[in-house]
């Protein structure tokens, strides 16, 4: 069995127990979703008690568990109670649009970060590194909440950009590139939180290991040959940095996915998260499973891509020698 | 030396801001819950140091009441008839002074029937000064708690499995390896879900600080063993194993104190971490919900459009919360750096 297949059995195991864990916690809670309906008069305690054996809330935990496994197999992901229909449908549309926000952040952040992080290293204990090291501490500390408040904050001042949502009223009605730069318009605000946020991190690290680059020999060697200053940095000492920044690539895919939920909740981004919170409220706890499981899986791909990265950029490690 | 400074400048802030919160009843004006409601939405108070005749009173600053412009709904502006001067140390209503000792006497206090509101108010007239001063009881007790529950759940799995190995060290990893993968807030908002939303503040207080604590055990717990695996083969610790040492006594005696370190260095980290976790649940109606105040239902008002956009002193609970967070940071930081040399 080689790394990548190994790789990939464990993340699947690690699944697993994500599930078992989701389970367990889920029914050491006291309350269903149809509790709320016993409330209401209008609904007999039969009716309450027949909807709870149809979707076999009663039975015991390891039951329920493999129903849900069962449905798992087949590609339904369990039943939403709230929505009503299989979970998969609600999960698909909801995952894409979580995915488009956090690849897009992810991409912008380390177009940002890494020039930054290479100037800054080159500019090692200058004026201008102090600043962005402040700059970098400073936004370090700012929590995504506030970031997200100040940019909807003065966003709705200028009345630059819609707010809330994906797509505006009367978005089917648009042509193709209409389409895409109402998209577009609607991703500023949550992309450049998450971009804000996730910055500082990167460029602290990238900044440290290029400047540990930059102090071998073969830097001044190359120097010492008249190449220039953005050459060397970005031609030679760039690769030579790269293989802790490759597992750092897989770290910053998790954080920015934890980080969307509340970016998302808070500019009504319709993702993972917005459902989730929804889901939590209303005890519809497959959906709730759904997508914690969604959220993890995406977790795990991001760090078995960083490994294949880090393969791509150091060619000193072959996937048959780890 | 300059690592020292910065720990001096980020503690005396941290130690000035603790102070002031757990001094809360001192400090703060008002109650927390008394509400004016005929100050809705009321903008800070303007401190003046100069009166209308010219005369300057550096000592001795006064304020003007806020009144509602006569033309307007909402809109506020200085009633200049009447100056009402800032008193220190002045009786005022009663508070507990960090829950224990019954007290009248506050830090300031405004002469006459005049109000002070140096964060504005909320939608009831509430004074946010004072809000946010009991609200960051909550906050920071909840960070401090659960770091405290994560630490110690960390040393414990942490020494044991780096200490005993073997298959007890085999499964623990497994287990901190599953945590770590977890994305954390969307575990945290899924636990809290499946727990009751409508229970007593108290109870909520404790459940939250515990679902936050135990999440987070996983990475200090990974970091202990890596030193205790280290600790474990030095030659003393050999020798004093040679000499009869039970397991209890190595470990309390040569293990522990190598783990301090890392234990300041995770809860420096951990604290501000676990504040934004308890804001970022409150904020989102999972947490401490109203009257009474913590800095995520304080900024959940900014969820209402017309409060973010109009209200700006609104924000004053975010402004706490980078402080904080800020100085944890800047001593992390410097703690680190003093350790690796």
């Amino acid at each position: 069995m080689n790394y990548l297949e190994r790789r990939v059995i464990h993340g699947m195991l690690l699944l697993v127990g994500v599930s078992v864990l989701c389970f367990v916690f889920g029914s050491l809670a006291p309350g269903n979703f149809f509790d709320e309906m016993k409330l209401n008069p209008q609904i007999s305690p039969a009716t309450v008690a027949a909807l709870r054996s149809q979707y076999g809330i009663d039975e015991p935990l390891p039951l329920r568990y493999g129903r849900w496994v069962k449905s798992v197999f087949r590609g339904e992901w369990g039943y939403s109670f709230a929505y009503n229909c299989p979970v998969k449908n609600l999960l698909l549309v909801r995952a894409r649009n979580t995915l488009l926000l956090t690849t897009l952040a992810t991409l912008l952040a380390w177009l940002i970060a890494v020039p930054l992080g290479v100037w800054t290293a080159n500019r090692r204990g200058r004026w201008d590194d102090r600043l962005g090291l402040a700059g970098t501490s400073l936004l370090l500390s700012v929590p995504e909440l506030v970031i997200a408040l100040v940019l909807l904050y003065w966003v709705v001042r200028t009345h630059g950009l819609p707010v809330g949502g994906m797509v505006s009223v009367g978005f089917d009605g648009l042509g193709k590139e209409a389409k895409l730069i109402d998209i577009v318009s609607h991703l500023v605000v949550p992309a450049a939180t998450l971009v804000l946020a996730s910055l500082p991190l990167l460029v602290r690290h990238i900044r440290a290991s290029v400047i540990e680059v930059l102090q071998a020999p073969f830097i001044h060697a190359a120097r010492a040959h008249g190449i220039g200053g953005a050459r060397v940095l970005f031609r030679y000492a760039l690769p030579a940095a790269a293989n802790p920044l490759s597992s750092l690539f897989g770290l910053s895919v998790g954080a920015l996915l934890s980080g969307s939920l509340l970016v998302e909740v808070i500019t009504g981004w319709p993702g993972l998260g917005p459902l989730l919170l929804e889901a939590a409220m209303a005890r519809d706890i497959y959906v709730v499973v759904g997508a914690v499981m969604a959220s993890t899986f995406f977790m795990i791909a991001g760090s078995i891509l960083a490994d294949i990265l880090l393969v791509v950029v150091d060619p000193r490690i072959r996937l048959g020698s780890i | 030396m300059r690592n020292r400074r910065r720990i001096v400048a980020a503690l005396s802030v941290l130690a000035a801001l603790h102070l002031a919160i757990l001094l809360a009843g001192f400090v703060a004006p008002y109650d927390p819950a008394s509400q004016n409601r005929d100050f809705p939405f009321a903008p800070p108070t303007r401190i003046h140091f100069v009166n209308s005749h010219g005369h300057v009173h550096l000592l001795q600053p006064f304020i003007y009441e806020w009144r509602v412009r006569p033309d307007s709904f909402n809109e506020y502006e200085e009633d200049r008839d009447r100056e009402y001067p800032v008193r220190f140390f002045r009786q005022g209503p009663e508070y507990k002074l960090a829950g224990l000792l019954r007290s009248h006497i506050h830090l300031f206090e405004v002469e006459g029937s005049a109000h002070i509101f140096l964060a504005g108010t909320d939608a009831y007239g509430r004074d946010q000064f004072s809000r946010i001063l009991y609200g960051g009881q909550v906050s920071l007790a909840a960070g401090l708690l659960a770091t405290g529950i994560s630490l110690f759940f960390g040393l414990i799995v942490g020494c044991v499995s780096g200490f005993y190995g073997r298959w007890i060290d085999e499964s623990a990893m497994r287990l901190v390896e599953l945590f770590l993968v977890l994305p954390w807030l969307y575990f945290l908002l899924a636990v809290r879900s499946f727990l009751p939303l409508h229970i007593s503040p108290t109870q909520t207080f404790f459940l939250l600080v515990a679902v936050i604590g135990t999440i987070g055990w996983a990475r200090p717990a990974r970091l202990i063993r890596g030193v205790v695996l280290s600790a474990k083969t030095r030659k003393y610790v050999i020798a004093s194993r040679g000499f009869g040492a039970s397991d209890s006594y190595i470990l309390r005696r040569h293990v522990l104190p190598q783990t301090y370190g890392i234990l300041l260095t995770q809860s420096a980290l951990l604290v501000p971490q676990y504040v934004i976790a308890e804001v970022t649940l409150s904020f989102l109606g999972l947490g401490l919900s109203e009257p009474a105040p913590s800095w995520g239902n304080l900024l959940s008002n900014l969820q209402q459009y017309n409060v973010l956009v109009s209200y700006w002193w609104m924000f004053a609970p975010a402004l706490a919360l980078v402080i904080v967070s800020l100085g944890y940071l800047q001593l992390a930081n410097a703690v680190h750096e003093l350790q690796s040399g």
